[in-house]
This record gives structure tokens, sequence and C-alpha cells, in this order.
């Protein structure tokens, strides 16, 4: 098939950008999204001209690398998948297709498609862990029983890829969504129980402090989640934070 | 300078070695740990595990990782699960038995003393990942749960749905996000370690760059640990995320740090089959379908022909003429042989004309006796009786979709075709490389100061890697060997100071980047890097691949050194130095994968045997039961190669540590 792609070009962070026209022809359904992008840049090299940067790693959509803005849907159609696993066959003969990066405050340009998520681990660092060190003398792994329940909803939230889909989607660039997975992951468990008030404050703590927006409860990032991330971990991390809050020292 | 092979394996008997061995090493005292800086290049399992260990434990750390974030290191990818010998099962597991299977799986090229070790460690591990919150699944009474892989009789593996590896690495970066947090670990993301820097015999740092601003760094460390991964990708198309690479251990090999065993590597039977021209990548299906699913391919050629012409359908080929070649071949093991088994079955069947999709390389991996049975069993437990067909296939759907469900939307994703109604079509690919650098029991290479952890270093797995092994070999390695072993090499380092990274050796091997750097830029060739690295895989895959020959390699050789030849004189990398540049960034690694590659044929050449994952056609059992099987030459070949570099990949010096059993017997494998 032939495509019309319009793909957004900005040099550096410094640079303004903009968007360019692509045509591509001979597009076919079996690849994925990425591969198309790839056969383009391959074009663009032999005419020795700048090829488009893209994040991208492992190709089957877990490690988050993937972060493209699809027709203005982050990772393009379809639910639960991410960039790397959209394939062609979603897309026909003659469409425009238009390709941005992910836009958050927060989220900086680096070069045309790719952006600095380098928040995400800075809020990581202020309380998503459990403060156990490197030990061969822990309790034995079964010896605290964790109710199936409990532990399937802590795994739910563990799926998040740390792509950055739910920041790009929210019209207020709010990374609540993606804070509350892991708050909401070690909540869930006795393992991170005793530090949840104070990982709770941490956490959000460091998010406002790297710009990013206010939750105002739109959906939005659940809807675009690749993971499918309920909205049910923001209303626990509410929770823990309120409580965390009311009962601060 | 050749360094002669020292293993330095601790005597006494094999369970006591570790212990012992822990209880005799030096030590570094916590006050004096905060004068020693350790770098650790990679953030997967086990460059992650070491990192944050060894922070805690005081030493000042620096970790680099080439992803934007330390979470995305390709562990992260891993589905099934880990091993551990905990026999929470109460089916007779324990460390010996683990150790049995993992040195057998390995078809007996692993050094036991390591494999015991790990799998003494094991159950630690387990423990561990759990205190960090890793939410393993769990039975109703909210204890772990447990399933089997192939190639053993007990249940051991431990499991996240499929996402195993996404969250045990999570784990592991949530304790290195403690420590960055505390600042107790500098985090250099988006940074390529280029190089490392020796001095006076001894690794005192490495040349990195800045893969945002092209910056060529220099850092200085009284230890460096590469925990850099396989280099699956010298093969273009694999299950390795597309950035993993070879550079980091490559460049340690080029500093005198011997690479073992090369040419083992793991190619997985079930693997999405390539579509065409245009694939960059491929994706695995986990190992657990083969629990469920039958593999098959027609038994009359022009059945399988009609199939490829498009002109009949899997479903259409009646029971009787179907060929579930691996029940055949194998009645005790049946469709659960392990991985290099049946991956080389499906390679016989397709080479043979049978291949069942448009390129001829497909087999099917097949769910509806499955779907019945399940059906079927459904129904009873649901009291419908005489259910019919329709409702039968619908409740064992709902069965197969509750275990296998992730696994068979990413293949409808992938291919376009819904699972549950067309057989599965798959195909091998390549997944894992056993080979690695060459290390000691201290999991030290032959660079003192310079040391390798999981996938990257050669130790545990001998010459086929058994499935959900891989987790648990990174993180023992990172969580439980490397801060043990790593402070003995230390204890002399403790009134050093910090590493001057002004000296000569670091003017020197920056030069030596930027030069290179240079090279590529100003080169202003005609083919995109990309173009040589396909050239190279299929070099790779179809000589050195599956199956490989004396004459195939030969040529082979030949080849990959034209290849190269013609990369250096017409690649063509846009753009500059001074930028993000991920042009740059592949032709770096690619001119890596040249060189390895060619040691990987000259390896596979020398080792005139077939064990594990390198099966060389003429040497396989040409009668008796087990015709057309590896056969293994123990007499000749029971050692690890060593590869020294001498300024030619070709020409790289043969060491040998000959590998000693005391434990388990040398037998010939069979699955029969």
């Amino acid at each position: 098939m032939k495509l019309n792609l319009k793909i957004w070009r900005q040099s550096g962070p410094n640079d303004k950008g903009a968007m360019k026209d692509y045509p591509v022809k001979d597009v076919s359904e079996d690849m994925s999204f990425l591969e198309m992008l790839d056969v383009l840049n391959d074009d663009i090299v032999r005419k020795g001209e700048d090829p488009i940067a893209f994040d991208h790693d492992c190709r089957e959509g877990i490690c988050g690398s993937c972060s493209l803005f699809i027709n203005g849907e982050a990772h393009g159609p379809g639910k639960g998948i991410t960039t790397c696993q959209l394939h062609m066959r979603r897309f026909k003969d003659g469409d425009t297709i238009h390709v941005e990066p992910w836009r958050a405050q927060a989220f900086p340009v680096i070069k045309d498609l790719a952006t600095n998520r380098s928040a995400f681990d800075r809020i990581q660092a202020a309380g998503g862990f459990v403060s156990i060190n490197t030990s061969g003398n822990l309790v034995d792994g079964n010896a605290v029983p964790i109710p199936k329940d409990d532990a399937d909803k802590a795994f739910d939230a563990a799926t998040c890829i740390g792509c950055g889909a739910c920041v790009a989607t929210c019209p207020n660039g709010s990374a609540m969504l993606f804070t509350a997975a892991k708050v909401s992951q070690l909540s869930l468990l006795p393992q991170g129980k005793p530090e949840s008030k104070r990982r709770a404050l941490a956490m959000v703590e460091q998010m406002d402090k790297e710009g990013f927006g206010n939750c105002s409860n739109t959906g939005a990032c659940e809807i675009e989640c690749p993971k499918n991330i309920s909205l049910e971990h923001i209303a626990r991390l509410n929770r823990e934070y309120l409580a965390a809050t009311v009962t601060k020292e | 300078m050749s360094v002669k092979l020292d293993s330095k394996i601790p005597p006494g008997p094999i369970d006591k070695k570790w212990t012992d061995h822990k209880g005799h090493i030096r030590i570094v005292a916590p006050a004096n740990k905060r004068r020693i800086d350790i770098i650790v290049v990679g953030t997967g399992l086990a460059g992650g595990a070491a990192a944050a260990s060894l922070a805690e434990m005081g030493y000042n750390v620096k970790a680099f990782c080439f992803q934007d974030s330390a979470r995305r290191a390709h562990s992260i990818a891993a589905q099934g699960g880990i091993n551990a010998a905990k026999n929470y099962q109460n089916d007779g597991d324990s460390t010996y038995r683990l150790f049995y299977d993992t040195v057998k799986g390995g078809d007996y090229r692993a050094r036991e003393a390591n494999v015991y070790r790990l799998a003494e460690v094991s159950a630690n591990i387990i423990d561990q990942c759990v205190a960090q919150g890793v939410p393993f699944a769990r039975d109703y009474g909210g204890l772990l749960d447990n399933r089997s892989f192939g190639g053993v009789q007990v249940s051991r593996t431990f499991y996240a749905r499929g996402q195993t590896g996404q969250q045990l690495l999570l784990g592991a970066y949530s304790a290195l996000m403690r420590q960055v947090g505390k600042g107790a670990v500098q985090m250099y993301d988006r940074h390529e370690m280029l190089d490392v820097v020796v001095v006076d015999g001894k690794a005192r740092g490495i040349i990195a760059r800045n893969l945002i601003t092209g910056e060529i760094e220099r850092h200085g460390a009284h230890a460096v640990l590469l925990c850099t991964g396989g280099y699956g990708n010298v093969f273009f198309l694999s299950t390795n995320a597309m950035g993993s690479n070879v550079t980091a251990a490559w460049k340690a090999h080029k500093r005198g740090a011997y690479f073992g065993n090369p040419c083992y590597t793991q190619i997985h039977p079930t693997c999405i089959p390539v579509s065409g021209t245009h694939q960059s990548k491929l994706t695995l299906m986990s190992e657990s379908l083969r629990n469920d699913g039958r593999i098959w391919v027609p038994k009359n050629i022009d059945d399988a022909k009609a199939i490829r012409d498009g002109k009949k359908k899997g479903s259409d080929i009646a029971e009787g003429d179907r060929d579930y070649y691996l029940e055949r071949r194998y009645p005790a093991f049946g469709n659960l042989v392990p991985r290099d088994v049946a991956s080389r079955a499906a390679k016989e069947r397709c080479d043979a004309g049978y291949g069942v999709n448009k390129t001829g390389e497909a087999v099917y991996l097949d769910f509806s006796a499955a779907i019945e049975r399940y059906g079927k069993l459904e129904a009873n437990v649901k009291k419908i009786e005489n259910a019919s067909k329709e409702k039968i296939i619908e409740l064992g759907r709902a069965v197969v979709s509750e275990k296998y469900g992730n696994l068979f939307d990413m293949y409808e994703n992938i291919v376009g075709e819904n699972p549950y109604d067309h057989a599965m079509k798959i195909y091998p690919a390549v997944h894992y490389t056993m080979g690695g650098l060459w290390v000691d029991y201290n999991l030290q290479t032959t660079v003192p100061g310079l040391f390798c952890l999981g996938e990257a270093n050669f130790s545990d797995h001998g010459a086929n890697r058994l499935g959900a092994s891989a987790l648990m070999q990174g993180l023992a390695d990172g969580y439980f060997v490397i801060p043990y072993t790593v402070g003995d090499y230390l204890a002399d380092d403790i009134r050093t100071g910090p590493i001057d990274t002004k000296r000569p050796e670091f003017d020197a091997a920056e030069k030596e980047q930027k030069d290179r750097i240079n090279h590529f830029l100003n080169n202003k060739g005609t083919k995109p890097v990309d173009d040589f690295h396909r050239r190279l895989g299929k070099v790779m895959w179809d000589k050195c691949g599956m199956a490989r020959n004396a004459q195939g390699l030969q040529e082979a050789i030949t080849e990959i050194r034209q290849i190269r030849e013609e990369f250096y004189r017409d690649v063509r990398v846009p753009g500059k130095g001074s930028e993000f540049n991920q042009e740059l960034e592949k032709a770096g690694r690619v001119a890596d994968f040249l060189e390895l590659g060619e040691l990987m044929c000259v390896d596979a050449l020398n080792r005139n045997e077939s064990c594990g994952g390198h099966f060389r056609e003429e040497y396989a059992e040409t009668d008796g039961p087990q015709q057309g099987e590896a056969k293994r030459d123990d007499a000749n070949y029971a050692y690890v190669a060593a590869w020294e570099w001498t300024g030619d990949a070709g020409k790289a010096n043969l060491h040998k540590e000959a590998l000693e059993f005391n434990e388990v017997k040398l037998t010939q494998r069979s699955y029969k």
C-alpha cells in the first residue's frame, strides 16, 4: 500500500521542530509500524539525509521504549498494544498518518520522536521500592502467605512498562497512573506495607517537582495504557496519600 | 601476553566449596569500601542486582546502560519463569537435582562447581525477590505457585504470568533506584561503553559515549563488571532487543579477556516465523506452550506443497495424514524435548520439503487436541451431559485462553490470524548465547579487575541452557556471587585512591574510539549499516546456525571477511558524532559483530563434535536407536574453548580448560 506520512522532525531540544511529509509506497500489511519506519529510514540514509530518530528496543511490547503518538493516539490505533506491536494491516492504502513524539512538559524532546523520560526514574528513586538489602538470610518466600487476589491485583499494577503513554495522553500531562501503579503494587503486598505512607508522599512530591500536571480524572490514561492499568490504582494512591497526609508527624 | 587459565575452583566436596570459599576469601572493611569505585555496565538482572547490592554494601558504584532507563534492559522480555530448588511441591527436588539437570541439559560442557553454586543459591533468589515485592503467581492458599519446564521431571519454575523477566527486573531496578536516590549509585543511562581501559595489567575504567550529546567520557574505577547480555544479534534476526550487542564484551576481549565457547548458541524452537525481507526481529512464543500444543507437518509432501501454495489449509489435512514428528521420534519426551532437539527436528522436516508457510520454514503448533480435551473435562466439571462438539470447543477455548491468552493475543497481533481457529505456525529462532567471556569461579575474566556476569559470561549452561535458568543465573551472579568474590580482589585496592583518568592509557583508549567514530562519519559510502548486518546475519544463520559443517564454516569465514572489508569501505553513516545519532550507534555494534561472527565460525570449526546447541552434521550417530542424534566426543572435546585475541579474529589463540566431572557421570543424552 501507499501512505502519506507526516512526521515530526526536530533536530534537538532547542529547535522549534515541524511536521514533514514522507510519501511511502510498497508497504506490506505484515510489517510492524516500526519496520515501516525502518524501511523509510533505510531510504533516507541511502539518499544521504538524516534518518528519523525514535526510541525502540525489544519490539515485543514489554521494554516500554517505543513511544509514538500516531494520528492523535498514544501508540496509535488499537487497545492494549505498544507502538512496536502495531501492524500496518490496521491502515489502508492511501491513508495519511501523523506521527509525533510524546508531548509533555516533563518529557522534553531529544531529537525528532525521541523524548527524555528520566523523570520517571526519579519518581521511582523517590520511593518506588521496598527498603530491603540483598541478603542470603531472609525469611522463606512462603513464610508470609499472600491472598491470591492481592497478589493478582499487585501484579496487574506491576505490569506497567513505564512508557509514558499515560502522560502523553493526559490533557494535564499528569503522571498519576504511572505513580499509582507502583504505589498500589507495593501497598497491596505485606512486604511493601510498612513504608506505604512514606512512599506515597515521596513519590507524589517528586512527581509534582518534575512538572507533571494534576490528575482531573479524565480517564484518558486508562484507555491508552498499553497494559490496561486500571484507574482503580489512582483511587488507591489517593487513599494512601490522604491517609499519609492526615497522619503525618 | 598470554595468560594461563586457572579456574580457581576451591578444593573440597562440591556441596562445601562455596561456603568454605566465602568463609576464607578476603573482604573489605566497611570504612574502606567508601574508598573504592566499581563500574557496572548493563542494568539487566545481573547488572541491576550487582549494582544495587554493591552500593548497599558501601562501595561507590557507577552504573551504565545504553537504554533510556535502567528498567528497559532486555531481561525484561523473559517470559516463562525462574528455576529454584525449593521443593515446595514435595516432588523430590533438591540442590543436587537442579545441579544434575543443568549439567545434563548443558550436554556436559559446563563447569560442575559453578553449576552447583548456582543451584545452591537459587532458593535465596526467590526469598530476595519476594521481599522486594515481586508479585509471583500464588495459589489459593496464598503460597507460591510452580510450573514445569522442558528437560526436567520436577516442578520448580516460579513465575509471574508470562512476564517473569519483567517482574524480576523491576525488582532489581527498584533496589537499584533506591541506591540512586541515596546517591550511592551514579546512574548513566543512554551511555554506551566503547572500551575498557587497562592500566598495569588491571581493568581501571571504561570509555563511554553519552548517546545524547555524543561526548566521549572517561570513567575510572578499581573494578569493572560487564553485565551486558548475549550476542544473539550477530544473526541480525533473533529474539533479542534491537539494541542488544556484543560491544562491551568484544572490546574487553580485544583488551585481553578470553572469549569462551563462542559457537554455543541457543536456537529456540517456538518463535513466530519470518514474514518478509522487512523483518527486524523475531518474537518468541513461550516454551510453556509445548505443554499443550502438538507440533506437526503433513505426512505427504504434496499436502505441504498445497499448503504453501495456499490451496489447502492445515485444518484440511486429516488426522492420519499428519506427522507429529517429535512424538514419533521421541516417544518418551514427545513435544517437551529440550530446545536444541526440538529446533533441529523442525529444521530437518522443513529442509526435507514439509514446511507449511510461503517460505517453507514453518511447522504447526496445534492446540485443537488440547481444546477438545479441556472442553470435555470442563463439560464433566460443569455436569453438561452429551455436550455438542461446538459446546466442547467453546469450553475448551476458554481454558486455553486462561492459560495462554496473552501469548495467543501476541501471536494474532503479529501474524493477523486467530490461533484458536488455525494452528499456530512456528519456526526456530536465535534466542540466547551460552558462550561469552571466560571467567573463573570468582567471575573474573583473564584481565584482573574485569568481571563478567549473567548471559555475557560463558559459565553455567554448557552447550545448551534449560528453560527458566537464564533468570536464575543473572540474579545469582548479581545478588549472591559477585558481592563476595569482588571483595577478595578489591582487598588489595584499599590504599590505591581514586583512579586517575588523565593517564596515557585513557588518552590512548579514548583516541582509538574517536578515530573509529570519525572513520564511520567520514566514510561517505553508499550502504546503510543494516545492509551489512543483514548479510552477516544470513551467513551466520545459514552456515553457523542450527546445523554446521566444516565446508560451510570455512565458506562463512571467507564471506564474513569480505563483508567486513566492504563494510569499512562502503558503509554510510549520516550525521555528526556530537549528537543523538542512532546510525552511528549501530555502526559500532555491527563492526564488532563482524569480528565476533568470524570467531564463532572458527570455534565451531574447531569443535569436531556435536553437543547441545552446537550440531556438526559430520558428527551425528549413523545407526542404532540414536540415529541422527548429536554425537559428543568426550575424549577430545570435554573442554572449554577460551580464545585469545591476537589482532585478527581468524587467528585467535586457543586455550583449553579441561572439564572434570566428578559428580555427574558422562552419558549420552537420550530423550527417546
